[in-house]
């Protein structure tokens, strides 16, 4: 199933021998970070990243290991990239190694601390605080002031959750959302000529589509994965925040929170959905016509397409007063490793800014470019995504907060589950997890120190 | 007549081989023999235990280098019903409670009726022994992934083929309780009947044939005779089995892991699985591995139960 991207998905928890082999391995982190310090070939310090980048790399030959996520209907577009780029290149190789989101988390700050981890990499924007708050990424606002990339050149918001304490630390990629997928064959025998675009039309498709259509229920609601990220997107659009105060407050649970889960309850009481859609069910009835719409991330396009399905891709309707999707951005980061030796760092800094550059052939990956006028490109334009129009322009990140990813896992995640399966009432879940999470927050908020 | 030929007494003591190489003598030797073992003894039981101790006393986080002492506060933490760490924790173990419960029984129930079938004298008795064995040699993670599909509420086979033969066909297997528990227990004891019906067929085959015999020459039913001869004969192993499978059961993690996802809510999220979530997920570590120490004790707790529990019923039953 390729529900790959984002960081705020399950992750699969490691083997024992893996748990094991962690423990050890933290001994050994802090003595990494101390030698970081200390290390002759270090200029301003391996925290503070190397500094002084004017663009360019011509030193000896280096060898990068570049290390990223992308295992699904996006591998092969960044292979084609990192094919191009060694092509390019005189001095400098880069090494691909493509590991799974989900271990990808775990794996990055074990072997960080072994010495043994990556010079550069791709990671979700919403885990840069976190890595950049345990020390195991270093800014990189040399290598945007050398290309003069500035918040302007960028979709809208997407470069804020990028700067941790005053410092860049991930040049973004791209961007990616929710969308809304129909089954086009469905919508043509009910008689619905265009995608749903607001309640009131959503509703209507749905009658349309169990009345005329035959879909006994034609929207199936997630209590599961991405059902959270369908939660994020509605608060969203009912002009709410889920996080305040600096990353220290929970605030999901407000009226519009409430507002926002119960719209998606009731798509179960109206009997659109079926009560208990078990996990990525919701996804796999859609390829096979069992349901005719269901809401789901861009980088399930290339997935689709292979389906040989006849799906059409539209924006999230407007439930809430505002257009808005939830979003996330693969952003590139240099490791603190790479900054101990001023050759690595330099030549890693080149294949972030290059990669950058190439946001408009990234658009085969399915993803939208993050650089503007990648978006005005014929690559872009002619792909399915580009359906989305305006949403990109009303996108929302999780803010730049430490540890964040965790504890929505641990209460956001859980009160969508226990309110959509009915096992509590909308405004208790919330308020209970709304408690949890600011509680969290704020024991995470003394941990990393602010 | 009475001509006894006299065993010869040996007329030497002859000194048994083992002292005649001065090597087998040396105190190094046994530990050099049992050097592997403890190695990895050492490495893999012993140290992480000790480790697992010490981090519970820390808040540690493997990612940041300090690493402060807290001296119990993790353990107060777990035990504070106003901690935030409390109920995920303690539902976490009513968990597991539930699940071994249930499983338990059914596990040595099932395995035992199991081997004494198999024990019988009939074609295909192998065959049949190697079907009931099959599942074990299945992983948890191709276990749970099948099962996943089979056992989904909407587009699973299991309901399609129960609304085939006209029953509910909307049963929610994997979101709903008690349901999950169903689920779950029911796939953990088809996954692993097989190893403990293979314990208890080994133990059948232990008791002596004639204790059989004698009992069929005194009248008894075969029921008396499976309750007077079968059960005491296998007290021991059923001891044995009986302590395994309540250990395998409140470390389940795996299935609820990969079928339920804990859903609904963290109803079936099992202790392990909250401890690997604390630990490696959330990376605090030393909350999780006192959280493990709480759940070890419990379990040598009930594993000393256990002992008692059978210690006294044989004292009972000879004196």
């Amino acid at each position: 199933m390729n529900r790959t991207p984002s960081s705020t998905e399950q992750s699969p928890i490691p083997s024992v021998f893996t748990r094991r082999r962690f423990l050890s391995l933290s001994a050994l982190t802090t003595a990494a970070l101390v030698t970081g310090c200390g290390g002759g070939t270090t200029v301003g310090g391996s925290e503070e990243g190397v500094g002084g980048f004017e663009g360019t790399y011509d030193g000896p030959a280096v060898t990068l290991d570049y290390w990223n996520g992308f295992t699904g209907g996006d591998g092969p577009a960044m292979d084609a990239l990192v094919k191009r780029f060694n092509a390019d290149q005189k001095n400098i190789t880069v090494k691909q190694n493509t590991i799974e989101w989900g271990d990808f988390y775990t794996r990055l700050p074990a072997a960080a601390g072994a010495g043994q981890g990556p010079d550069v990499g791709a990671m979700h924007l919403d885990q840069i605080a976190t890595q950049a708050a345990t020390k195991i990424i270093v800014p990189v606002d040399d290598v945007a002031s050398a290309l003069g990339l500035t918040e302007d050149d960028f979709a809208a918001s997407v470069w804020q959750p990028g700067i941790y304490q005053d410092k860049r630390y991930g040049i973004p990629l791209d961007v990616h959302c929710l969308a809304m997928y129909y089954n086009k064959d469905h919508f043509e025998k009910a008689g619905i000529d265009s995608p749903p675009t607001d309640a009131a039309s959503l509703e209507e498709a749905c009658q349309k589509l169990q009345q005329a259509g035959g879909v006994e229920f034609p929207f199936w609601m997630p209590n599961q994965w991405p059902a959270h990220l369908m939660f994020l997107s509605l608060l969203w659009q009912f002009g709410g925040e889920p996080y305040g105060g600096d990353g220290t407050e929970a605030t999901f649970g407000s009226e519009e929170g409430v507002k926002a889960l119960t719209w998606m309850k009731e798509q179960v009481d109206k009997g659109f959905s079926p009560a208990n859609v078990d996990i990525d069910a919701q996804y796999t009835a859609f390829k096979n016509g069992q349901n005719s719409i269901t809401w789901d991330g861009i980088w399930q396009i290339n997935d689709l397409e292979e389906s040989g399905m006849n799906w059409g891709i539209a924006p999230l309707p407007t439930i809430g007063e505002q257009l808005a999707s939830w979003a996330n951005s693969h952003n590139f980061f240099l490791t603190s490793q790479a900054a101990q030796d001023t050759n690595s760092a330099n030549a890693a800094k080149v294949f972030i800014g290059w990669m950058s550059q190439q946001s408009a052939a990234w658009s085969d990956a399915g993803m939208i470019p993050a650089l503007n006028e990648a978006r005005e490109s014929p690559e872009y334009e002619n792909s399915p995504q580009a359906a989305l129009g305006e949403q990109v322009d009303n996108l929302h990140f999780l803010p730049a907060v430490p540890g964040l990813g965790t504890v929505q896992a641990e209460t956001l995640e859980l009160a969508v589950n226990a309110a959509i399966l009915g096992q509590k009432p909308v405004e208790e879940a919330l308020s209970e997890a709304q408690s949890n999470a600011t509680e969290l927050m704020q024991k995470n908020a003394e941990k990393f120190g602010g | 007549m009475a001509t006894v030929t006299p065993v010869k007494p040996p007329e030497k003591a002859v000194p048994p081989p083992v002292s005649a190489n001065p090597m087998r003598d040396h105190p190094l030797t046994a530990w050099l023999f049992l050097a592997p073992y403890l190695v990895l003894f050492g490495g893999f039981v012993l140290l992480p235990i000790g480790l697992g101790l010490w981090m519970s006393l820390h808040s540690w986080d493997p990612r940041l280098p300090a690493k402060p002492f807290i001296g119990l506060e993790n353990y107060a933490d777990l035990i504070d019903p106003g901690s935030v760490s409390f109920d995920p924790f303690w539902n976490s173990m009513q968990a597991t409670g539930i699940f071994t419960l249930f499983s338990v029984p059914l596990l040595i129930v099932v395995p035992l009726a199991v081997a004494v079938v198999m024990n019988e004298r009939f074609p295909g008795r192998n065959l049949f022994r190697a079907v009931y064995f099959a599942p074990y040699v299945l992983g948890v993670a191709v276990v749970g992934v099948v099962w996943r599909f089979l056992l989904d509420a909407n587009i699973g086979l299991v309901n399609h083929y129960l609304g085939v033969i006209g029953l509910s066909g909307n049963i929610p297997w994997l979101s709903s309780l008690p349901e999950a528990w169903v689920a779950l227990v029911g796939v953990t004891v088809w996954w692993t009947l097989g190893f403990n019906a293979v314990i208890f067929l080994a133990g059948l085959q232990d008791i002596p044939r004639e204790q059989y015999e004698a009992a069929e020459l005194d009248g008894a039913s075969t029921w008396q005779s499976f309750r007077n001869v079968t059960l005491p004969n296998l007290r021991p192993v059923t001891a044995f089995v009986l302590m395994i499978t309540i250990i395998a059961s409140a470390n389940m993690f795996g299935q609820s892991f990969i079928m339920t996802n804990g859903a609904p809510g963290t109803e079936t999220r099992t202790a392990i699985f909250e401890i690997a979530n604390t630990g490696l997920r959330e990376f605090a570590m030393g909350e999780a591995a006192a959280a493990s120490w709480i759940l070890t004790v419990l379990l040598i707790i009930a594993s000393l139960g256990v002992f008692w529990f059978f210690r006294e019923k044989e004292e009972g039953g000879r004196s």
